[in-house]
C-alpha cells in the first residue's frame, strides 16, 4: 500500500513548460511517416539498389533526428502539449486521435528512434541474402511507426489502436521465416497470448471511458486527481484491468510465455522489439496513467508490484537453465520488465522509466551481439560455441560491456537504474520484495556470466568458422556500447537528475518521492549481489569447467527439471486452456452447429418440401385442378347433353320455338 | 255480325295448321299445313279490313300479296323437295337430320 | 244481322272440321282435298266480308293453282296413296297437341280481350276501288311482288332442272 503521506515536493522548473512550438506541431510527422514509408517499400523497393532498406533508414533517420531535437528543447525548457483531431464522436464520446509532445513521449520518440536506427543499420548487413528481405524491412518500418502511434496517443482509443498495431507488427516479424512451423506457432503464441491480456485492456478502457465520458488521456488523469466521485467507485477494477493489457505485452508473469518462443524471430527484430520497444509498452501505459494509479487505484498498485516481483524472481530462475543463447537473453528481458513493473507498482515512476531507458539501450546492445555471434557460428546453441572472444573481438567487447550494465556494476548505466528501483522498494517499506529483488540482481549476474563465459571463454566446441562480423554490424554494437556506458550518467540522485525532470514535464503533474541522495542500503545490496553473481558463475562455467552433454555441476535435479519445463506453465496451458477450447469447447460447437443449427436449417428445407408435396398434391392437383377439371368436364358433360337438343329435325325447332313464344307471351298476359 | 267469331276461328285454323307442322311426317303435308296458316292470317286480314272500314281496302290488298306471296312459296317449296326426293329417294321428313350434332 | 251471324257461324265451324281433316287424316289425297275445302270455304268467308275480289283470287290461285302445285308434288315424291299409318309423326302428338292449344287459347284470349265490342261494316268493296288503289299507292310493292314470282319462277326451274347426263338415274 503506497503511503500517500510520501514527500510530494516538487523539484523548480517541473511545472514550467513550454508547447513545443512549431516543432511539436509537426510531431506528427513521425508518427505518420513510417506508414507511408511502409507503403513505399512495398511497392517500390524490390527496385532499389538497397532492396528497400535505404527507405527504411531514410525515415528512422529522420525519426532519430526528430525525436533527438525534441529531447533537447525538452531539457532546455520543457515541452508538454497535446494536439487532438476529432474525427467524429459515437454518441456521447468524441473520437480523437491526434499527438502528444510532452517528457513521456519524447523520452520514448528518442528510445525508439536511436535503437531502431541502430537496429535498421544493423539488419541492412544481417538480413542480407534472407529471404523477403524488403518485406521484412516494410514491417519494420510499420512497427517502428506502432509503436509512435502508441506512445503518442492522446487518447485511450488511439493507444489501443497502437496497442493492436504492434501486435500485428510483432506476429508479422517473428514469424518471419514462416516456412518452419515452429516459427508460425510462435508467431500464433504472441499474438494470441496479447491477445488475451488485451481483453483486460479494452474492458479497462471501456470502464475508465464510460466512468468519466472521456477518451482523453490527459482529462481522466486530471479527474483522478482531482477526486471525481464517478472514477473513484470503478478505479480499482480499472487499473487491475489495465494492468492485465500491460501484462500480455510487458510479458508478466503468467502470460509471459510468448516472449522466448519469440526468438524464433530475426534477431534484429528480438533486438528491436522484445528487448526496447514493444515490450516496453506496458510499463508506457502504467507510466501514461500513473497520476490516475497513485491518485484513486493505489490497491491496483499493490497488485501490479506483486506481479512484477514474481516475473522478475521466476524469469530469471529459468534463464539459468537456458541452453540457447537468445533464450537467455529473452528471459532476461522478461526480469528486467519485473523490475520496471515492480518498480511502478512502488510507486517509483522515475525509477521504472529509468530502468526502461537504460534497458533499452543495453538489451539491444546484447541482442544484436548474440545475433553477431550466431551469424558467425550459424546456431543458437551455447553447447557449441565458446572461446569466441579471439575471433570476434569487437562483439566480445561490447558483449561484455552490456553484460556488466545488466548485472548493475557501477559506472555503468544499469547500477544507477536498477539502484533507484531497489532504493524506492526499500523507501516503500517492502522488505521481502526489497529482498528478492536483490536476489533477483545476483541471478541476473549469475546467468548473463554463465551465458559469456559458455559463449567467448574456453575453446570452441562447434563446426564452423567463426570470424568476426564486418562494419555495419559492429558499428552499431559500438555506438549502444557507449549508450549503455553512459545512459545512467543523467539521473544520479543528489548530483544531476535532469532525467527525472525530462520525463516528470506533464501535463499531469507526477506526484512521487524523489530521493536526496543515494540509498547506500540498497546500493550495497545491489552491488554486492551483482557481484556474488559474476564471481560465482565465473567459478563454475570457467574453473570448474564448462558442462559437457548438458551435464550442468550445479544441477539440482528437481529444481532443474522445473525451471527446464519453464514451471510447466505451458504444458498448464496446453492441457487445461487450448486442448480443452481446440477439442471439447470446438467440438461442442461443431455438434451443436451441426446437429441442431444445420438440422433446424435442414428442418426448415424438408418442411418447405413437405408442404410443397402438400400443396401440390392436395391444392394444385387436387383443388385446383380438380377443379378447373371438374368445370371443363361439367362443361363438357352439359354440352354432351345439350347438343343432343340439335336434332336436325325442323319439327322439332319448330317446337321448341314455338314453346318459347308461349312462354314469353304468357309471361306478357299474366305478369304485365 | 260481331268480329269475334271470325278471329277466333282464324286462331283455331292457326292453331290447326301449328299442330299440322308439328305432327306431319311427309314434306308437303308440312307445307300444306303451313298454306293453313297463311290462310288463317288470311282471314285475319280480311276481318280487320272490314271492321275497320278502311277506305284504301289495305287488309285485302295485303292479302292478295300474302296468296300470291303464298304461291311463289309454294313453287320453290315443292321444287326443293322434288330435289331431296332425288337425292334421298324420300320424303320422310325425319329423314333429313343431317344438321344434327 | 242475325241470318248472317248464322251463316257465318256455320262457314267457321266447317272451316274448323275440314282443317282438321287436312292435318289429322293418314290419305295424302284426302288431305289435299280437304285443304282445297278448306280454301272453298275461306273464300265463301271472304264474300261474306264483302272481299269479293279476295275470294275470287282465292280460288282462282290458291285453288286452282297452288292445289295443283301439292298434287303434283304428292305424286312426285311417291307419297303412298292411301290410307297410310306412317303419316303422323307419334312421338311429337301429344306435345304438338298442347303447343296449338296454348296458343290457341293465347290467341283467342287476346282476340276477346281487344276486339270484344267490334262490328263488321259490310260494304260494298268495289274491284275498280281495290285494282286502283293497287295500282296507284301499292304500285311498288305490286311490282316488287311481280318480281318475286319471277324469282320463284326462275328459281323453281332451275331447282327442279336436271342435267341430262343424269337423267337415267334420276328417272321421275
Amino acid at each position: 500500500m503506497v503511503n500517500s503521506n510520501l514527500i510530494t515536493f516538487l523539484a523548480e522548473g517541473k511545472l514550467t513548460y513550454t508547447d513545443g512550438g512549431a516543432f511539436a506541431e509537426y510531431t506528427w510527422l513521425i508518427v505518420v511517416l513510417p506508414f507511408i514509408a511502409a507503403l513505399l517499400i512495398t511497392f517500390f523497393g524490390k527496385y532499389l539498389p538497397l532492396k528497400g532498406a535505404e527507405i527504411a533508414l531514410a525515415t528512422i533517420g529522420f525519426i532519430f533526428a526528430f525525436s533527438s531535437y525534441l529531447l533537447y528543447l525538452n531539457v532546455t525548457e520543457g515541452v508538454a502539449s497535446e494536439f487532438f483531431i476529432n474525427v467524429g464522436s459515437i454518441g456521447s464520446f468524441d473520437l480523437e486521435f491526434g499527438w502528444v509532445v510532452d517528457g513521456l513521449s519524447i523520452m520514448m520518440y528518442f528510445v525508439v528512434g536511436t535503437v531502431a536506427s541502430l537496429v535498421f543499420i544493423y539488419a541492412t548487413n544481417y538480413m542480407q541474402g534472407e529471404v523477403r528481405y524488403t518485406f521484412f524491412f516494410t514491417s519494420l518500418t510499420l512497427f517502428a511507426g506502432s509503436m509512435l502511434v502508441l506512445v503518442s496517443s492522446p487518447t485511450l482509443l488511439q493507444l489501443l489502436i497502437g496497442w493492436e498495431l504492434v501486435g500485428v507488427c510483432s506476429y508479422l516479424l517473428i514469424g518471419h521465416y514462416w516456412e518452419k512451423k515452429e516459427n508460425s506457432s510462435a508467431a500464433m503464441k504472441a499474438f494470441i497470448t496479447n491477445k488475451i491480456a488485451d481483453v483486460g485492456l479494452m474492458i479497462g478502457i471501456i470502464v475508465l471511458a464510460l466512468s468519466t465520458g472521456t477518451m482523453r488521456i490527459s482529462e481522466i488523469l486530471y479527474q483522478s486527481t482531482h477526486d471525481y466521485e464517478s472514477l473513484k467507485s470503478v478505479a480499482y477494477l480499472a487499473g487491475v484491468l489495465l494492468f492485465i493489457g500491460a501484462m500480455g505485452k510487458s510479458a508478466q508473469f503468467p502470460l509471459h510465455v510468448w516472449l522466448p518462443d519469440a526468438m524464433a524471430g530475426p534477431t534484429p527484430v528480438s533486438a528491436l522489439m522484445h528487448a526496447a520497444t514493444m515490450v516496453t509498452a506496458g510499463v508506457y501505459l502504467l507510466a501514461r496513467m500513473f497520476p490516475f494509479y497513485e491518485g484513486m487505484a493505489s490497491e491496483a498498485l499493490d497488485v501490479v508490484l506483486l506481479f512484477g516481483v514474481i516475473t522478475l524472481f521466476a524469469a530469471g530462475m529459468i534463464a539459468i537453465v537456458q541452453d540457447d543463447l537468445k533464450k537467455v537473453l529473452a528471459y532476461s528481458t522478461v526480469s528486467q520488465l519485473g523490475y520496471m513493473v515492480a518498480a511502478i507498482g512502488s510507486g517509483a515512476y522515475t525509477a521504472a522509466l529509468f530502468h526502461l531507458w537504460t534497458h533499452a539501450f543495453f538489451k539491444a546492445l546484447l541482442f544484436l551481439g548474440a545475433g553477431s555471434v550466431i551469424h558467425a557460428v550459424h546456431t543458437n546453441s551455447m553447447k557449441e560455441m565458446g572461446g569466441l572472444r579471439k575471433e570476434m573481438p569487437r562483439t566480445y567487447t561490447t558483449f561484455i560491456l552490456g553484460t556488466i550494465a545488466l548485472a548493475g556494476l557501477p559506472p555503468l548505466a544499469g547500477f544507477f537504474s536498477k539502484d533507484e528501483i531497489l532504493a524506492s522498494l526499500n523507501h516503500g517499506g517492502y522488505s521481502t520484495y526489497f529482498a528478492i529483488a536483490v536476489a533477483g540482481a545476483f541471478i541476473t549476474a549469475f546467468y548473463m556470466t554463465r551465458a559469456v563465459v559458455l559463449t567467448f571463454f574456453g575453446e570452441y566446441r562447434g563446426n564452423g568458422h567463426p570470424h568476426e562480423s564486418d562494419s555495419m554490424m559492429t558499428t552499431p554494437l559500438i555506438v549502444l556500447a557507449g549508450f549503455a556506458v553512459t545512459a545512467g550518467w543523467v539521473n544520479i540522485p543528489g548530483i544531476y537528475t535532469g532525467f527525472t525532470d525530462w520525463v516528470t514535464t506533464r501535463k499531469n503533474p507526477i506526484v512521487e518521492y524523489h530521493p536526496e541522495s543515494f540509498d547506500y542500503f540498497a546500493l550495497t545490496s545491489g552491488l554486492l549481489a551483482g557481484l556474488a553473481g559474476i564471481g560465482l558463475a565465473y567459478y563454475v562455467y570457467q574453473i570448474l569447467g564448462r558442462p559437457e552433454d548438458g551435464d550442468e555441476k550445479i544441477k539440482v535435479e528437481p529444481i532443474w527439471n522445473l525451471l527446464e519445463n519453464k514451471y510447466y506453465l505451458d504444458d498448464f496451458y496446453f492441457k487445461y486452456i487450448i486442448n480443452p477450447t481446440k477439442s471439447t469447447l470446438a467440438n461442442t460447437i461443431d455438434r451443436f452447429n451441426t446437429n441442431i443449427l444445420d438440422k433446424a436449417v435442414n428442418l426448415f428445407g424438408v418442411a418447405a418440401i413437405f408442404l410443397g408435396n402438400i400443396v401440390y398434391n392436395k391444392f394444385d392437383q387436387g383443388g385446383i385442378d380438380k377443379a378447373l377439371n371438374i368445370s371443363s368436364s361439367s362443361t363438357d358433360a352439359l354440352g354432351a347433353r345439350v347438343k343432343l337438343l340439335q336434332t336436325g329435325k325442323a319439327q322439332q325447332y319448330i317446337m321448341y320455338f314455338l314453346s318459347g313464344v308461349i312462354v314469353i307471351s304468357l309471361l306478357i298476359l299474366l305478369v304485365l | 255480325m260481331s268480329v269475334q267469331p271470325f278471329l277466333i276461328a282464324a286462331a283455331g285454323l292457326f292453331s290447326i295448321g301449328i299442330y299440322g307442322i308439328l305432327v306431319r311426317r311427309n314434306v308437303v303435308m308440312v307445307l300444306l299445313s303451313i298454306e293453313l296458316i297463311l290462310n288463317a292470317v288470311n282471314i285475319n286480314f280480311v276481318v280487320f279490313n272490314a271492321m275497320l272500314g278502311d277506305v284504301l281496302l289495305q287488309g285485302q290488298i295485303f292479302t292478295i300479296f300474302i296468296i300470291t306471296i303464298a304461291a311463289a312459296e309454294v313453287g320453290i317449296g315443292l321444287a326443293i323437295v322434288l330435289m331431296l326426293f332425288r337425292n334421298r329417294k324420300t320424303a320422310n321428313i325425319d329423314e333429313f337430320d343431317l344438321l344434327k350434332w | 244481322m242475325e241470318a248472317l251471324d248464322i251463316i257465318s257461324y256455320f262457314l267457321l265451324l266447317g272451316l274448323l272440321l275440314v282443317s282438321v281433316k287436312v292435318v289429322t287424316t293418314s290419305n295424302v289425297i284426302h288431305a289435299a282435298i280437304s285443304l282445297v275445302f278448306t280454301l272453298a270455304i275461306t273464300a265463301a268467308t271472304f264474300l261474306l266480308l264483302s272481299a269479293q275480289f279476295v275470294a275470287l283470287v282465292i280460288v282462282l290461285v290458291y285453288i286452282g293453282a297452288v292445289i295443283v302445285l301439292f298434287l303434283f308434288g304428292i305424286m312426285i315424291t311417291r307419297a303412298p296413296l292411301g290410307q297410310n299409318a306412317e303419316l303422323d309423326n307419334d312421338n311429337n302428338k301429344s306435345f304438338a297437341l298442347v303447343v296449338s292449344l296454348s296458343i290457341f287459347v293465347i290467341f283467342s284470349y287476346v282476340m276477346f280481350n281487344t276486339f270484344d265490342t267490334q262490328i263488321i261494316v259490310t260494304t260494298g268493296t268495289s274491284t275498280e276501288l281495290l285494282g286502283e288503289i293497287l295500282l296507284s299507292r301499292f304500285v311498288f310493292p305490286f311490282e316488287v311482288v311481280s318480281f318475286v314470282l319471277l324469282a320463284a319462277l326462275i328459281g323453281g326451274i332451275t331447282l327442279a332442272r336436271q342435267d341430262n347426263a343424269l337423267v337415267d338415274e334420276n328417272q321421275i
